[in-house]
């Protein structure tokens, strides 16, 4: 033994009165490495609780990437068609209060189209377009394809779509005064009658050949690019350059393969929308009505036109535009509204109901789950706890207050739900992955900081919440008891 | 004023119905500097004299006063505030945290009465010295023997530097050399100033001390008649059984 320990030398902290409370706390930092310190001392069941909240931030940040995919490519479908901006005047019947009008009723002619260029300042663009009754047949070496996407319009049209010539010219406006017989092409109509450039190993530019359109020769001037999906281009740009290596390192002879099937447009994985917009065919208006529609046997003697695409200036303002049009047309058509609108609203509309059931649907699920999750954590730290009596009578003992106990509990759980939905995080990426290769889609899911913070704090209170009622018991047990438990 | 006053304290269960008065208006004093110890046969009231004494539990009637706090009405927050910088205490079965070892142990105090990291190590250290530990630090409370894992615990009772040391049977586990020299310890703890209370049902250990305090049926001894203190010790050996 020591001779006279100099006590003294202890800092002595006067414990005044009862009135002061606080000072039996255990920081925060302790109590972390407390909790760190359990979950390690049961490395199994710790990773068994922490599954069902892993399970729970993967699901809720797969769900959403996979959602904001969609979401991405949906707005990518609708810039593709011309955005909130566009507006598509069609011809419709006569409402039932004006049927007796009917035989007065004019339809959409280019009288509308002239008159809204010159009366209704909101629009910056307005083209005519004229389809067949039925789609027409185009043919080119031997080959038909039959296409409803075929239209008589103006040059301007072009621009309304967003279309982009990469090869050749888009017609002009001379081309529409002397009806001359050409056309502007999309690359889907390419691969039908001229070949696929994937197939041939060589750039198709059929630009200055010809086709036939019902059996009309057309001289093609034009072909505008191909249209895809950012996903659709980045998958492309990889099997070209897989080609490109495979030929590099001399294996060129492909293998044959056997028949080749097309499988129509829906089995190669692309969007509709850039489907249609790459399915165009353009011919000037003039040309498809003096040549193939004038001769038919009803036709009235002015164009009347199919619908008219209209460009707002200012897609905020679509309402007022929107008055602006009906007011024109309700003057050129003497008050016969035998017109209807239609807008990319709608489809925006769609969209957004859609992806917020997406949302809530998947948000319910992964929520159930890390609820499920939370229900695990809470149960295996009630089972701590009563596996812990002892050691909570003895802390008590030496001077825990109820307080530090019930913290201390509440953290540990915390930091199991914080490891697990950090994990969680990192199973996302898998689980995002794994899902991309086993159901490759055209909207490659997109993982959103917003999506993975909710998720982890959405992990960390389920931790708090699920610490509470285990953390109340542990502080109310009695100390006595507690340290007489076996 | 003394260290602890107890002023006509009572502790009363009610089991079934039945008022059972575990304490029955009891008054004590104990100085500061003390070296007592609370001797009585299981039932006699006396653990549950420790429990009012060591702030682990309040009397249904009756004042206590601990170093001038009067604790009766006191929280159970409070209650853990006294403990911890008031009392020590050492257990029969040691109650050392399994998982901890032995300067964790000792630390654990302090970590409730929120003293920095450096200076609980310290502190810990300089306890673990005064009961000639200092060379066992890492190890685990059951890698010790029973009288070493009793000297980590007299060592944490020592350590927040209270007023008060409780030993509950500190000797109840261990062997009779080894209890002797745990007794020593207390005795050379009670010289230097430090006011220690030893609760026994021994009457050899209690023997060390130069006060005693007998409590039987919820009474301190000297008040109960001497027939009735006959009476209760037949029916105390009869529970305790052979």
């Amino acid at each position: 033994m020591p001779v006279s320990p100099d006590w003294t030398a202890f800092p002595r902290r006067r414990l005044p009165a009862l009135e002061v409370t606080g000072g039996t706390r255990m920081t925060l930092w302790n109590a972390i490495v407390v909790g760190l310190k359990e979950i390690w001392a049961h490395k199994f069941r710790s990773a068994l609780t922490m599954l069902g909240i892993v399970l729970g931030v993967s699901s809720l940040v797969t769900m959403s990437a996979l959602v904001q995919g969609m979401e991405n490519g949906a707005r990518e479908a609708l810039v593709a068609v011309g955005g909130l901006e566009k507006i598509r005047v069609e011809a419709q019947p006569v409402p039932v209060e004006q049927r007796h009008l009917r035989d007065f009723a004019t339809g959409v002619t280019l009288d509308d189209v002239r008159a809204l260029e010159h009366s209704a300042p909101d629009i910056s663009k307005v083209s005519p377009e004229l389809r067949f009754d039925s789609p027409p047949t185009l043919a080119a070496d031997g080959k038909t394809h039959r296409t409803w996407m075929t239209a008589g319009v103006w040059p301007i049209q072009a621009q309304l779509m967003e279309h982009t010539i990469e090869h050749g010219r888009m017609f002009t406006d001379l081309d529409n005064e002397m009806a001359r017989n050409v056309c502007v092409i999309g690359t889907g109509i390419r691969d039908e009658l001229f070949g696929k450039p994937e197939d041939t190993g060589e750039p198709v530019v059929p630009i200055g050949r010809s086709l036939t359109i019902n059996g009309y020769p057309f001289t093609i001037v034009g072909m505008f690019t191909h249209y895809e999906s950012e996903q659709d281009r980045r998958s492309r740009e990889l099997r070209e350059k897989e080609r490109l290596e495979r030929i590099a390192s001399g294996k060129t002879n492909e293998p044959a393969g056997g028949a080749k099937r097309d499988r129509g447009w829906s089995g190669r994985r692309s969007n509709f929308a850039f489907w249609i917009k790459n399915n165009t065919v353009y011919v000037p208006l003039n040309t498809l009505w003096m040549k193939m529609k004038s001769g038919q046997s009803n036709a009235p003697p002015v164009p009347k036109l199919s619908s008219m695409e209209i460009k707002l200036r200012d897609s905020s303002r679509i309402n007022e535009a929107l008055t602006q049009v009906r007011n024109v047309l309700m003057v050129t058509h003497r008050g016969i509204e035998d017109f209807s609108f239609r807008t990319q609203e709608d489809r925006a509309e769609e969209i957004d109901t859609f992806i917020r059931n997406a949302r809530v649907s998947g948000g319910l699920v992964a929520g159930i789950s890390l609820l499920v999750g939370g229900i695990g954590i809470m149960n295996i730290m009630l089972a701590s706890i009563s596996e812990r009596i002892r050691e909570i009578g003895i802390r008590k003992a030496v001077g825990a207050g109820d307080g530090a106990v019930f913290i201390q509990i509440v953290i540990e759980s915390t930091v199991i739900a914080v490891v697990g939905g950090l994990l969680g995080l990192a199973t996302s990426f898998g689980f995002i992955r794994l899902i991309t290769i086993l159901t490759p889609t055209d909207n490659a899911p997109v993982v959103t900081a917003a999506a993975m913070a909710l998720a982890f704090s959405a992990s960390a209170g389920i931790g708090v919440l699920a610490g509470l009622l285990p953390a109340l018991r542990a502080a109310r047990m009695n100390v006595i008891q507690s340290l007489r438990y076996d | 004023m003394a260290l602890l006053e107890l002023r006509n304290v009572s502790k009363i269960y009610h089991l079934g119905g039945e008022e059972i008065r575990a304490l029955d208006d009891v008054s004590l004093d104990i100085d500061g500097g003390e070296f007592v110890s609370i001797i009585g046969p299981s039932g006699s009231g006396k653990s549950t004299l420790m429990h009012i004494l060591g702030c682990l539990d309040t009397p249904t009637c009756g004042t206590v006063t601990l170093d001038g706090i009067e604790v009766q009405r006191a929280t159970a927050t409070q209650l853990a505030q006294v403990r911890n910088r008031k009392i020590g205490f050492v257990f029969q079965f040691f109650n050392l945290l399994p998982k901890l070892n032995v300067v964790q142990n000792v630390e654990l105090p302090m970590i409730y009465a929120g003293v920095s990291g450096r200076q609980r190590r310290e502190q810990a250290l300089h306890a673990l010295e005064l009961v000639e530990l200092g060379n066992r630090l890492k190890n685990r409370p059951s890698q010790l023997s029973g009288g070493q894992q009793q000297r980590v615990a007299i060592a944490r009772a020592l350590v927040n530097n209270p007023r008060i040391i409780f030993a509950d049977e500190p000797t109840g586990n261990l062997d009779t050399h080894t209890g002797e020299v745990i007794l020593a310890l207390f005795r050379k703890l009670s010289q230097e100033g430090r006011t220690v209370i030893l609760v026994t049902h021994n009457p050899e250990i209690a023997a060390v001390t130069p006060r005693r305090i007998e409590i039987r049926n919820g009474k301190i001894a000297e008040k109960v008649d001497a027939r009735l203190a006959g009476l209760d010790r037949v029916s105390a050996a009869a529970t305790a059984g052979p």
